[in-house]
């Protein structure tokens, strides 16, 4: 059956509002700041039988747009062997070799009846704030298997016929160590399935299932469309880009990320042949991990595709066997984060040198997991975990902007306040950091300081980050920011950790501080085309200091003084 | 001499509303001049002259003000200054490390103080109330002295942890009056003692940068009415819909950033509760955007914080409004897919839509209003004659030839996305919030809404619409209605188990005396008091708080301490109205302490408008309306109708600030307030 284009339109918007529905009822509910206030978390529509992304919401995690329908195909693969599926099943898992991303990510799969078969399937995925393995919080940068990060749940039944399974559950509970938050954001989760379900029910009472579906085929194929558009727009050739991440945290030895993007027509291929091999540490990310990446960063070159499968149809991706793009079980994928990030930064810049209009310079390109974990004087334990910001690259249009979040994801940080009140730190600094955009034409934006003093006897940190020996880079001849930097201090004198921006069990005294200086956004286009007056601005704001804006500008800003 | 005239003055982009009420007549006028810019004053006194003589006679003037959002939003705020923490002057520059749109990373943000004129000073609170680092005054008298060399008009204080103790925050701002060249010294304890540094500091810092403009304009407009002879009070409307006195606003300007629309909800809200209606949503449809509003029983749900741009947040409570961009000067494309979409990009109000003749060349909402004839070319809202031809060649063009339709269809097709997209939002505010559209009526008012609520109605499954007697002015008279409300806010963050009732009574009891103090001296009549006290809180673990309305005992002016038992049976009554269950064994805590004071101001009949007499039932004219096909509809006089009239579609009523369209299969009754209520027929 054919959609009118004007039912079709009106379709698109209900089914978007199911998604975003979705995801506004787990932020709410959830009890893990991860979810409820970074919003680490999606929700959508997927394909009866293939799994592929049918309708997403806007404000779930970018990067979890494309790779959930690999969790939904294991699902659909899982009840294909099992041949026990019935209306009101959900299933669990946390699998990142058969779901992708990471360990922490538990994900809850329906599928979705009418009239006795599978419609279509509901997905809800959430960060927990602890899913067992050896460090609190899940980022173990010393882990060379799954099982050090964190424990493993395969596809299992959470609800049967639509009844808790209760010893599930309590598998899942025994195995973190934060099981009130983590019953409170499975419970959330539940309840946003339960309402896709309800407003799915609603919808189809409404236009009919045949309707439905017409128009659920007919938005992929019209982001097919609109990609094949997209693509052919730009000229046809073949560009390749290099960048490397610093470590795997085991050894100390760069892992080049690689890519060679080629444009025929309306087709686009990229291939990630060169990449460095599976690493011990956990810098891995699964091959539907690689596939939805991709799709993170052509999202972002073209802003107006839809969320759905469609987009990637004309789009070609080589990931080649056994390098770190496509890790195999047991091999740890805890810092997927910032592979995907380098990922990201590799295809825009191979893509800057054939669309230098199109495309923005390379973000801060780490996401620096840190926790501060200890016990308080009545033997309470606590850990603060949390994620920190930098620059974003100039674009075409302007400037950077100043300390965002990472393109993989939209999350808010916690206030200074609310982290002071629930943990025995201090904040000696939260500020911009000086000197830290890529110099050019439009500057990068900038990195961040801070500065963390524990309050209690003791506390041990953790950390895991990036871009610590290779800065993000500029394009269109813009400059590099600047490199990401640790330091922590020991009986008063400070050090770095051997592996740069990778460490576990920092010891920490009473009034000892951790110092995290992220790096800002590469620079777009030529340094010496930026306006002098520009320049001695950032030198008047602080934002660059005249010895930094000699080296990268030349000594002409000075003429910009008003 | 008797003073029984109020007016409710609403300057909005285009026009300056005026609502004139004579309460011992119970007679209403109504005037509408062009708004002036930059200054509003000279619009706001012309609406008034043109219906009122002696401003002897007028008791109040209640203003609806656009001026503090347009200096937001247009960045023509005062040159301001911030002193803050070592370690902090970056955090209204760092925001939440957020980005202004999900795809595509372009974008900056310029805070609205530059760096250079954010200074620190050495002092520290930690998060239990300690001063770790007492106040540098002699630090913060030097940053003073280099931010009024440097120009800056105010100046906000912007400690960390100020919130649990404003002593280093007091102490700067005494040092610094005692330099300051005028009275635009503000801390973020005296504007929102709340905990998030960066809620705060933006909030105080976007007050600081509103109030040499807004307490400018507002004191123009006092000295001008005071100069024709004006003897009466003088009130500003809230963002939440509530009024204070102009002192008051001078001091809090950042209160009035949605000022307008609040007023118009509160008035909506009045106008159907009246009617009969308590539950309604409503839909205010200008150039560029539709506003929607949820009211349950009579009162409008209230955000706690709102972000007037990327970046600009600003934490009193408002009015909730969701706003979407589907306007009349939406335009209407079809994007690379071959798909129709209306917006966001609006042709607004100037150059406007293709028939308004002033270079739009794409089609926009009204262009298909005007082609399918449900708009009078020859007679529309603020006179002219529009250009159809034009309308009708921009809807082949850009829609028509690309989508195979002819023009009706074309037309038809971009009414029936603009009202997916309107029904989307409103969907957004009831179903998505667990109201059922069934219990709700539809408000719509501004100029645009009656062409489009009937198909609210289809789409959204509301059980009728109410479209009031002047839709043009309703912002105007909500000035005239609204309740005078102080909201106060103070940062608990104490376990429930462990609170210290006592104190959190002392807390309500200061709330109560500084609302009751603003009351008195606003020297209102008032028909009653209330106090409203709401605690935010959550379970342990949780970040985000449930709002739980606590009762309280009032003697006199005193409160009585809340109980414990009280507390916790009113947080398990709002969380499982919320959530559905309890966390079993779950820990509270309670943040926030919210206290409203509120002086309820007497109310008019909205009965004074209905009309009287036998009026004119009979239609003006017909006119061909396509409404899936062309049919011939009636014409009508709306405001000439009487009161029981009814109109069954198809017809057209107009009127000279909006024009309402009954489809077929509805039909409109006039109330015996001079709504028009617009059902399914037999319904």
């Amino acid at each position: 059956m054919t959609i009118d284009p004007i039912t079709l339109a009106v379709l698109a918007g209900r089914m978007e509002q199911i998604a975003d529905e979705m995801d506004a009822t787990l932020f709410r509910s959830a009890f893990n700041p991860i979810i409820a206030e970074a919003h680490d978390a999606s929700h959508g529509l997927y394909h009866a039988s293939s799994g592929e992304t049918l309708v997403q919401g806007k404000s779930g995690l970018p990067i979890f747009v494309g790779v959930m329908a690999f969790a939904v195909k294991a699902v659909i693969d899982k009840s294909a062997r099992d041949g026990d599926l019935s209306d009101g099943d959900v299933y669990i898992f946390n699998d990142a070799h058969i779901g992708g991303t990471h360990l922490s990510d538990m994900r809850l799969v329906r599928p979705y009846f009418h009239d006795g078969a599978v419609f279509c399937h509901l997905a809800s995925v959430g960060h927990w704030h602890d899913v067992g393995g050896a460090v609190p919080g899940n980022y173990n940068p010393r882990a060379t298997e799954v099982f050090q990060e964190a424990f493993v749940l395969p596809p299992v039944k959470l609800m049967r016929g639509g009844v808790l399974q209760q010893d599930v559950v309590d598998i899942v509970l025994r195995n973190t160590r934060l099981p009130a938050s983590a019953q409170g954001d499975l419970n959330g989760q539940i309840n946003a399935l339960d309402l896709g379900a309800r407003r799915l029910d609603a919808l189809l009472a409404e236009y009919g299932a045949e309707t439905v579906r017409a128009a659920l085929d007919a938005l992929s194929d019209r982001a097919e469309t609109m990609t094949r558009a997209e693509v052919s727009a730009l000229p046809d050739g073949r560009w390749e880009a290099i960048d490397c991440l610093d470590n795997d945290g085991i050894t100390d030895r760069e892992l080049p990320i690689k890519v060679a993007i080629e444009i025929r027509g309306d087709r686009l291929a990229l291939d990630f042949t060169g990449t460095a091999g599976a690493t011990a540490g956990p810098v891995n990310i699964s091959h539907g991990t690689a596939v939805a990446c991709v799709y993170v960063a052509i999202k972002h070159i073209f802003p107006g595709l839809p969320a759905n499968a469609g987009v990637m149809r004309p789009i070609d991706v080589t990931i080649p066997p056994k390098s770190l793009l496509s890790a195999e079980f047991p091999a740890p994928t805890g810092g997927y984060t910032e592979t995907i990030l380098r990922m990201i930064d590799v295809i825009f810049s191979a893509l800057s040198q054939a669309v230098p209009d199109r495309v923005v310079a390379n973000a801060y390109g780490t996401i620096n997991a840190l926790s501060l974990a200890g016990h308080r004087a009545d033997g309470r334990r606590w850990v603060m975990f949390s994620f920190y910001g930098g620059g974003h690259g100039g674009s075409p249009e302007g400037d950077g902007l100043n300390h965002g979040n990472a393109p993989i994801s939209t999350a808010t940080i916690p206030p200074v306040e609310i982290l002071e009140s629930a943990y025995p730190v201090m904040f000696r600094q939260w500020a911009l950091r000086p000197d830290s955009a890529g110099a050019g034409q439009h500057r990068g934006g900038l990195g961040a300081v801070y500065e963390i003093e524990l309050l209690e006897q003791s506390a041990e940190a953790f950390l895991f980050g990036e871009r610590g020996c290779h800065a993000p880079k500029g394009v269109a001849g813009g400059g590099e920011a600047a490199l990401n930097r640790f330091a922590y201090e020991n009986a008063g004198t400070w050090h770095t950790p051997p592996m740069v921006s990778k460490m576990v069990g920092i010891h920490l005294k009473k009034g000892e501080r951790v110092r995290l200086e992220t790096p800002g956004g590469g620079g777009y286009g030529p340094a010496r085309a930026r306006d002098a007056t520009a320049v001695a601005r950032d030198v008047r704001l602080g934002y660059l200091s005249a010895e930094g804006a000699d080296a990268a500008y030349g000594h002409d800003w000075r003429k910009g003084q008003a | 001499m008797m003073r029984s005239t109020m007016i409710g003055v609403d300057v909005g982009g285009t026009f300056t509303d005026v609502f004139v009420l004579d309460e011992a007549t119970g007679r209403a006028r109504v005037a509408k001049v062009p708004t002036t810019r930059p200054d509003q004053s000279g619009g706001f006194m012309a609406g008034i002259a043109a219906q009122v003589g002696d401003l002897g006679s007028v008791a109040s003037v209640v203003h609806g003000t656009t001026a503090g959002t347009n200096a937001l939003l247009e960045r023509k705020g005062a040159r301001i200054g911030v002193i803050t923490t070592e370690g902090f002057r970056d955090v209204l520059e760092m925001r939440r490390r957020d980005r202004p749109r999900t795809w595509g990373l372009r974008g900056a943000f310029e805070p609205v103080v530059p760096r250079d004129l954010r200074l620190e000073v050495s002092e520290r609170t930690l998060a239990d109330g300690t001063v770790h680092t007492p106040v540098d005054l002699e630090a913060v008298r030097a940053a003073g002295r280099a931010l009024i060399d440097a120009g800056c008009r105010a100046v906000a204080v912007l400690f960390v942890n100020a919130y649990a103790n404003p002593d280093n925050e007091r102490a700067a701002v005494a040092a610094l009056r005692d330099l300051w060249p005028n009275a635009h010294v503000a801390s973020s304890s005296e504007i929102l003692p709340e905990i998030r540094e960066f809620e705060r500091f933006s909030t105080t810092a976007l007050n600081a940068y509103l109030q040499p403009e807004v307490s400018g304009y507002l004191a123009r407009l006092e000295a001008a009415l005071t100069g024709q002879g004006f003897g009466g009070e003088f009130l500003i409307v809230q963002s939440n819909g509530g009024v204070m006195a102009v002192d008051t606003a001078c001091r809090l300007p950042v209160r009035t950033a949605l000022s307008g629309p609040a007023a118009g909800v509160i008035a909506a809200a009045y106008i159907a509760q009246s009617a009969g209606f308590p539950d309604i949503i409503t839909g205010d449809m200008g150039g560029t955007s539709f506003d929607v509003s949820l009211i349950e029983d009579g009162q409008a749900a209230l955000a706690a914080q709102t972000a007037i741009d990327f970046g600009m947040v600003v934490r009193t409570p408002m009015i909730e409004i969701t706003t979407i961009g589907a306007g009349g000067g939406s335009i209407a494309w079809v994007d690379k897919g071959g798909l129709l979409n209306i917006g966001p990009e609006s042709a607004g109000s100037d150059p406007g839509p293709v028939a308004y003749g002033r270079g739009n060349t794409r089609p926009t909402v009204t262009d298909a209003n005007i082609v399918l004839g449900r708009i009078d070319p020859d007679r529309p809202i603020g006179g002219g004659t529009l250009d159809v031809a034009a309308a009708r060649a921009a809807i082949d063009a850009h829609v028509g030839t690309p989508l195979a339709l002819n023009t009706e269809e074309a037309a038809e097709a971009i009414i029936r996305v603009a009202n997916a997209r309107m029904a989307g939002a409103i969907r957004l505010v009831s179903i998505e919030r667990g109201h059922d559209p069934k219990k709700f009526a539809f408000m719509p008012f501004g100029g645009g809404g009656a062409l489009h609520a009937g198909a609210m109605l289809a789409e959204v499954g509301l059980s009728r619409a109410i479209i009031p007697r002047y839709p043009g002015v309703t912002s105007a008279m909500g000035c005239v209605i609204a309740d005078m409300r102080q909201d106060f806010v103070q940062t608990v963050n104490a376990m429930t188990d462990t609170a210290d009732t006592e104190a959190l009574g002392a807390l309500i009891q200061n709330h109560i005396d500084d609302g009751a103090r603003l009351l008195d001296a606003a020297g209102v009549a008032f028909a009653g008091r209330e106090v409203v006290v709401e605690l935010d809180m959550a379970y342990v673990g949780q970040t985000h708080t449930v709002s739980v309305p606590l009762p309280i005992k009032l003697e006199g002016d005193t409160v009585a301490t809340p109980l414990r038992e009280q507390i916790v049976a009113a947080f398990e009554a709002a969380y499982r109205r919320v959530y559905g269950r309890l966390l079993p064994g779950g820990v509270t805590r309670i943040l926030n302490l919210r206290t409203a004071v509120i002086g309820t101001r007497p109310k008019f009949d909205l009965k004074a408008l209905a009309p009287e007499g036998e009026g004119v039932t009979t239609p003006r004219t017909h006119r061909r309306v396509h409404m899936g096909a062309w049919v011939e509809a009636a014409i009508l006089d709306r405001l000439s109708l009487p009161v029981g009239a009814v109109v069954t579609g198809p017809a057209v009523l107009e009127q000279p600030d909006t024009t309402i369209l009954i489809e077929p299969g509805l039909s409109g009754r006039v109330d015996d307030f001079g709504n028009i209520i617009l059902s399914r027929e037999g319904a």
